[in-house]
């Protein structure tokens, strides 16, 4: 039996607006009656606490930093897709939409990205309203550029800021909130728990990171926001706090956890420069507007790329897919780049590198454009490796950035639990099995202002609103919970510290779980998974008390998260007898080594369910059903 | 060219705010010149971890220089001595063996000490609460480009915009003022046509924020420019005095 995703019936075009008169509304008046729980403040959290207090619910909002502005969602570089067509050179709703089903390889829900692509213009709109300075034209109309996987281009940008700018729009519109008393923001506190009754979410417990105290938090809904886990690989373009807990414990409660195993690999990436490296750092897709990525076509050539003259180099992109040459989809980028390097033609110290090369476009446009689009970009590389790019291509290589996969959600974006709603990163559904440049901003916005202050509506008028105060037993022992695990973290007093388990369940990973899979390096995954965190509970230290600021302390639970999650996402890729987006098992690829879809047998979303510890989880199955769309090979040739 | 470097902490360490803070030193070899600050710190924490000590708190985040979390005053500078730098993209290229390095939190009266060398910002957020936002709920906006805005003034707003929220500028500002920070706000929102219905109310609102949560007046130190990783220009400055005044006369609100 499918799961149900509760998608609206009738043609594609409409399912959205019919379904916004279907759903039932909650009275004005009564909206004040209703707590709700966002955890995190990114686009989407941010975004979705803002609009929900604005429409009158009294909203609690919880992040881990200091203050919401920290988000992860700020260091977003490239751009915020949207289907307006300013360009007059093709796009429209359906175009967008068609780009992003084919760019996730043809595994995401039909309904729930046409609503994407639907809503993405309002998402602007809004943006530009709130004083978010996008980049302009002379004559002052919004500029636009292209991004990987489509041939239009529908990108609006702020410099190489984007997300930045775009998450500053959304915490003013939550200041405002905070500030008309609307929004009661907790920021230094982190989600340890989801507490469930009866198959429903009830509220949460967090830990406030300053005092250590447990805190128990009751709401008629609770809407997570809490981001990716792309830090189970310990590096990854992820920021150092980012994590799996929230997800994972509302997974454990209950929740099905969709495609983990769907994990995007960005190709342009700093390469690492040493074992005490912490995380990586994104140069954005935009960049391949106007970077030529090459490697000299002998391997082991090592001379300065200034030598290597034309008729020496590959440029292997544009060779290989005349059509999108360097703008194909980040999958096929990465792994493109990974096989340079694997043939031996990769360059640097390490010849884990290949080349983004802009001599070309800073001859053609000269180097005050170049630096207008990309300035801050080129500063953040040489700051890094202090190499200038406007003299010598920037040396770049893949690393892990994006997770497709996430909690599951039905069309309303709801969980399996009742009344646990799911967006932006941490849910699964719009990306399919590759995510495309430039929507990571326009899903967690588009979720938080234009989908959640609807479909929660719907949830709401059905519920009786302050039925389970935190009073309810259900909380103390969550709680309670909560501080048994602290407490047994600091009292192992091992020899081996947390990053140390951290950066071993990394390389593991990596080297089995990364860019190419194959089922026997999967399995040894596994056991070399459960071993580590046998080990890690009985050798890890963790300095400090549970009574005060520790930061091991917040590290450790994480990293235990991370250590029985990394198992669950293995075990995804193991059973996903194909290859497609971002999961590339080596044994299904096609004779031009892309990847291998098994539409009659795997096309379908694989929630899994919890079933206890040292449990196998259990699948469910969503059957992708395909009405608009035409299955295809993806070509980018 | 890579090297490993020896050098010599002097690290403010404080248990919490009611208790007496010290500089405690420590020796830090092996360090490798490609490092960031925060990877050397991160070193030095392990080897305190394993000699069963406890490791000084920092606070850091995004480690690219964008989300404004981290910084801490080295040398006396804040985030360090590279311009346009923020503390977790500073390099140890940038040291010497042998140096010495002492490392302090951001010193305010309205930014209270959380632990060592993490200090409590919330001030800023409150500042922006007092009106660094324009005041339209979500959906019925109009359509993007009906409102054309010359593209010299979107960019100047962008270099206001720019401002990370990390607090360097009170940290080096000898009155301990937010000016910079509050500056970078109102000067986005006042050059934005959609920030122009409430330029005035923002202003007074904002600057009358900034004194109530204890920060120092601007007495035109250009420090904060100097020390700001974002390179934000006091030209901000100059434009929040303006809108002030223009608020002061021409607004019948306050």
């Amino acid at each position: 039996m499918s799961l149900d995703a509760k998608i609206p019936g009738g043609p594609l075009a409409d399912k959205w607006d019919r379904h916004k008169f279907d759903l039932k509304l909650v009275n004005p008046a009564n909206k004040r009656k209703f707590n709700i729980i966002v955890v995190g403040t990114g686009l989407a959290g941010g975004s979705a606490a803002a609009s929900l207090a604005e429409l009158g619910y009294d909203v609690k909002n919880f992040c881990i930093q200091d203050t919401p502005r920290r988000a992860h969602s700020i260091a977003a570089q490239g751009g915020i897709n949207a289907s307006k067509n300013y360009q007059n050179d093709g796009d429209s709703t359906w175009r967008l939409f068609y780009d992003t089903i084919k760019g996730g390889d043809f595994r995401a829900r039909e309904g729930n990205v046409y609503r994407l692509a639907q809503v993405s213009g309002n998402i602007i709109d809004q943006c530009v309203a709130q004083g978010v300075p996008f980049a302009r034209e002379y004559g002052g109309t919004l500029a636009n550029r292209s991004f990987g996987g489509a041939q239009v281009s529908r990108t609006f940008y702020a410099r190489g800021q984007t997300g930045q700018q775009l998450l500053l729009g959304a915490y003013s519109a939550l200041s405002r909130q905070i500030a008309a008393g609307k929004v009661t923001m907790y920021p230094r506190r982190e989600m340890l728990d989801v507490v469930v009754t009866g198959n429903r979410a009830r509220g949460i417990v967090v830990r406030n990171l300053i005092s250590g105290e447990i805190e128990k938090h009751a709401a008629d809904a609770v809407v997570l926001c809490t981001g990716g886990y792309g830090n189970v690989f310990f590096l990854s373009t992820n920021a150092m706090a980012s994590n799996v807990t929230a997800a994972y414990r509302a997974h454990k409660r209950g929740a099905f956890f969709a495609n983990p195993c769907y994990t995007q690999i960005h190709p342009t990436c700093i390469p690492v420069h040493g074992t005490y490296q912490s995380k990586l750092t994104l140069m954005s897709e935009s960049l391949r507007n106007d970077g030529r990525v090459w490697v000299p076509k002998k391997g082991g050539d090592t001379r300065p790329p200034s030598q290597i003259p034309e008729s020496e180099r590959s440029y292997y992109l544009e060779e290989k897919y005349p059509s999108f040459g360097n703008l194909v989809p980040r999958d096929v980028a990465s792994r493109n780049a990974k096989e340079q390097c694997d043939a031996g033609r990769g360059v640097g110290d390490t010849q884990l590198a290949v080349y983004l090369d802009f001599a070309d476009a800073i001859k053609r446009d000269g180097q005050e454009v170049i630096a207008k689009k990309y300035g801050n970009l080129f500063e953040m590389y040489e700051k890094i490796v202090a190499d200038n790019p406007y003299e010598m291509p920037m040396m770049i290589y893949p690393a892990v950035h994006y997770t497709m996969g996430g909690l599951w959600v039905d069309y309303n974006l709801m969980s399996n639990l009742d009344g646990l709603f799911v967006l932006g990163e941490a849910n699964f559904s719009d990306h399919g099995a590759n995510r495309l440049g430039a929507s990571a901003l326009m899903q967690g916005l588009a979720d938080g202002y234009f989908v959640l202050p609807y479909t929660i509506g719907g949830y709401l008028s059905q519920v009786t609103p302050g039925e389970v105060t935190a009073d309810n037993a259900a909380f103390d022992e969550t709680a309670a919970q909560a501080k048994a695990r602290i407490n047994r973290l600091l009292s192992v007093g091992g020899k081996r510290t947390v990053d140390d388990f951290h950066r071993e369940l990394g390389l593991i990973m990596w080297d089995y779980c990364g860019m190419a899979r194959n089922d026997a390096g999967l399995e040894k995954a596994i056991g070399l998974i459960q071993e580590l965190r046998g080990e890690f509970w009985e050798n890890v230290t963790v300095p400090g008390s549970p009574g005060d600021f520790n930061q091991s302390l917040e590290r450790a639970g994480r990293v235990a998260d991370f250590l029985e999650f990394a198992e669950l996402m293995v075990k995804d890729a193991l059973h996903r007898k194909e290859s497609c987006g971002g999961h590339f098992n080596e044994a299904y690829q096609t004779e031009e080594n892309e990847a291998r879809r098994d539409d009659e047998n795997f096309c379908y979303v694989a929630a899994w369910e919890h079933t206890g510890t040292d449990n196998e989880p259990a699948l469910h199955k969503e059957t992708l059903e395909f009405e608009n769309v035409k299955l295809s090979q993806r070509s980018y040739k | 060219m890579t090297k490993a470097i020896e050098i010599t902490l002097k690290v403010w360490r404080q248990k919490g705010p009611g208790h007496k803070g010290r500089l405690e030193t420590y020796r830090a070899d092996n360090i490798s010149t490609d490092m960031s600050f925060l990877e050397m710190l991160d070193v030095v924490n392990e080897h305190l971890t394993l000699d069963g000590r406890e490791p000084i708190a920092f606070d850091h985040d995004c480690r690219e220089g964008i989300c404004g979390q981290c910084g801490s005053v080295v040398n006396g500078r804040p985030h360090g001595p590279e311009q346009g730098t923020t503390l977790c993209q500073l390099h140890m290229r940038h040291f010497h063996n042998g140096d010495t390095l002492v490392i302090e939190p951001f010193r305010a009266r309205a930014f209270k000490i959380v632990k060592d060398l993490a200090v409590d910002r919330s001030p800023l957020d409150k500042i922006i609460q007092a009106g660094g936002y324009v005041s339209v709920n979500t959906g019925g906006t109009p359509d993007a480009n009906s409102i054309p805005i010359p593209a010299e003034i979107a960019e100047e707003a962008m270099d206001a915009a720019a401002c990370i929220g990390c607090g360097a500028c009170v940290a080096a500002c000898p009155n301990a003022s937010a000016m910079l920070f509050v500056s970078a706000k109102v000067s986005q929102l006042a050059l934005l046509p959609q920030g122009r219905p409430e330029a005035a109310k923002r202003v007074l609102a904002m600057v009358r924020q900034m004194d109530a949560c204890g920060f120092g007046n601007c007495s035109n130190e250009r420090e904060c420019e100097a020390e700001c990783p974002k390179q934000i220009s006091i030209t901000h400055i100059a434009r929040l005095n303006r809108e002030f005044v223009k608020a002061g006369f021409g607004s019948s609100v306050f």
